[in-house]
């Protein structure tokens, strides 16, 4: 019986030939990721071992980015024990303020996720890095302490779901459209203690930036991990990057998926996540006149150079509408440089935009544009619950660049047809 | 391992911003975030429950962010155990790892009102309604799951590997 190519990554990482769906293994991790919510309690948990030594000082990753640069005291503080931590255990992966970026927009970046990978993150976006073609998924912090001591994380081997996207891509419709109407189609739980495997023609012709907004929302299905199968666009992304050995993995022929999906990518809209889920994706054209107070163009969804890129491109020569704030946030410090040389910033200031250093910031409703009671958000971000950005009767639309970028001049929620 | 208490009931889907908004997120210290537990949700909930109560709800339940701060709010807030349809995974695994008892039982889920007084037995796998009468069926843990809790969750199980070296 053939084995996906999850199957394979979570195979040779627990030093096994073959894994079947629902077996539970052990297996060696290649990345172990925290944040500053998250790593404090699993700093807390790891001392609490009686531990020295991280497993691999290179392969322990710390990244302060969700409510830094630090909101308050409080969040100064959470983030001074990630410092102290990586200075005491010597980890050559911290990155400071004005050297850091949104971390699942860095780590790839930065040449730190391969290929045939198994990383865990202390963060339910890490399955970003699927993208690249490795094993990528969320833990919580006691998961992370464990890793951090052992090297080694424990799972279930998840059934597989495949998805094929068929077709070219209408103009403005990318990454963010092809999940929304995704999860929109398989729901919130759809995909449940899954991996979501993503092929097909259309998928071919996506960027990197397109795949990694994909895989990053895969946790918005309830999938354990988006994988993409690795390409020449892969390969191209980690050369100059990536300073370790990586593998090749694929799904072979005879594989066994728990469904395969077939999707007309060709037909896909433009589309738009209504608050409070994010299945709620409707085309832009169906939802009619919804006014907006704010927009972001940010996260790890969105804030690549290539979102960037089509936002300024709708923004160029417009101007921001009155009555809306437009919040633009690069995801690094190499993105915002890339968008500066490009003279997109300039676009975002002319326009009216403010313009951010990278953070999370809003995307959780931490800092940097929290929400109102009764206001109402069009974000590039990933989650629209209840209370997401700012107040619990506050509301959060979902769309990609294009439809952020036309509804930050339109002053509602506005397909970019209607503004170039 | 037999928890008994009344359920306060909840819909499908609730999502860790619901269960502890990120606006707390500043801190770690579980009784500030007992505070605040399931505040998005019901924000009478913190104040109404009591030591030994227990949490029902629809599907899917402790979707989005991975932040452990969910189960560790739950936890400090006194709930004795959580019942679900269903649970998201990240949920789930975090769940075990801290040692907070959940229960999947859609036939629980479906069945339980707010107000119910509940019987969990996980040895024998199933949960008695006491208030209705009732009886629903709870699937039983993989072994090394029941390791996992049976050790007081992730840390002390690995403890014990890291001393003993196997
Ligand atoms: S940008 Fe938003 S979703 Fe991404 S890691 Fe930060 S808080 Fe989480």
């Amino acid at each position: 019986m053939g084995m996906t190519i999850t199957e394979k990554i979570l195979a040779a990482h627990a030093g096994l030939d073959h894994v079947e769906p629902g077996q539970l293994i052990n297996a060696r991790v290649d990345l172990a990721l925290g944040n500053d919510i998250t790593a404090p309690l699993a700093i807390q948990e790891f001392k609490k071992l009686g531990m020295k030594k991280v497993f691999d000082p290179e392969r322990v990753v710390l990244v302060p980015d969700h409510f830094t640069p630090a909101k308050d005291i409080k969040s100064a503080d959470q983030a001074k024990v990630l410092r102290e931590f990586a200075r005491e255990q010597g980890l050559t992966n911290y990155f400071e303020i004005g050297r850091m970026g949104i971390e699942h927009c860095l780590l790839p970046e930065a040449g730190l996720v391969g290929p045939g990978d198994l990383v865990i993150g202390a963060d339910s976006h890490t399955c970003t890095y699927g993208a690249l073609g490795a094993f990528a998924t969320g833990v919580g912090s006691t998961d992370l302490a464990a890793a951090m001591a052992t090297g080694e994380c424990w799972f279930k081997v998840p059934e597989t779901i495949l998805f094929r996207y068929h077709g070219k891509l209408q103009p403005w419709v990318g990454g963010k459209d092809l999940i929304l109407y995704t999860i929109g189609r398989v729901g919130v739980d759809g995909a449940r203690y899954m991996a979501m495997e993503f092929t097909g023609e259309t998928i071919e012709a996506l960027s990197m930036d397109g795949r990694f907004t994909m895989a990053n929302m895969a946790i918005e299905a309830g999938g354990k991990n988006g994988i993409f199968p690795v390409d020449e666009k892969t390969l191209a992304y980690i050369q100059g990057r990536l300073k370790r050995d990586y593998h090749l993995y694929q799904s072979d022929p005879d594989a066994r998926y728990n469904q395969e999906i077939d999707i007309d990518a060709s037909k896909i809209e433009l589309q738009v996540a209504l608050p409070h889920l994010p299945e709620n994706a409707r085309s832009v054209r169906e939802i009619g006149d919804i006014k907006i107070d704010q927009v972001v163009l940010g996260s790890c969804t969105n804030g690549r150079l290539e979102d960037l890129q089509v936002a300024a491109a709708i923004l160029k020569g417009h101007k921001v509408h009155p009555e809306v704030r437009l919040i633009v946030i690069p995801g690094t410090q190499k993105i915002y440089a890339a968008a500066l040389e490009a003279g997109l910033i300039n676009v975002f200031i002319e326009a009216g935009a403010a313009v951010s250093t990278p953070t999370c910031g809003p995307c959780l409703g931490g800092h940097m544009g929290i929400l109102a009671r009764g206001e109402r958000a069009l974000a590039t971000t990933n989650r629209n619950f209840v209370g997401r950005m700012g107040h619990p009767e506050s509301e959060v639309y979902l769309a990609g660049p294009a439809v952020a970028a036309a509804s930050a001049v339109k002053g509602r929620i506005a397909a970019p047809e209607e503004v170039v | 391992m037999l928890i008994a208490g009344k359920c306060h009931t909840f819909g499908n889907d609730i999502d860790t911003d619901a269960i502890i908004p990120a606006r707390y997120l500043n801190t770690t210290d579980p009784g500030e975030l007992a505070r605040h537990c399931m505040e998005d949700a019901d924000p009478t909930f913190a104040r109404r429950v009591q030591a030994g109560e227990i949490i029902v709800a629809g599907k899917n339940f402790g979707c989005g962010s991975s932040r452990e701060h969910a189960p560790v709010a739950i936890k400090a807030a006194g709930v004795a155990a959580v019942i679900a349809a269903s649970f998201a995974r990240i949920f789930y695994r975090n769940a075990i790892n801290i040692g907070l008892p959940i229960f999947e039982s859609p036939e629980a889920a479906a069945g339980i009102r707010a107000g119910d007084e509940v019987k969990i037995d996980a040895g024998k796998g199933e949960i008695v309604n006491l208030t209705r009468g009732e009886t629903y069926p709870v699937a039983p843990f993989p072994p090394f799951m029941q390791e996992l809790i049976a050790a007081g969750g992730l840390m002390p199980y690995v403890a014990r590997k890291v001393k003993t070296g196997v």
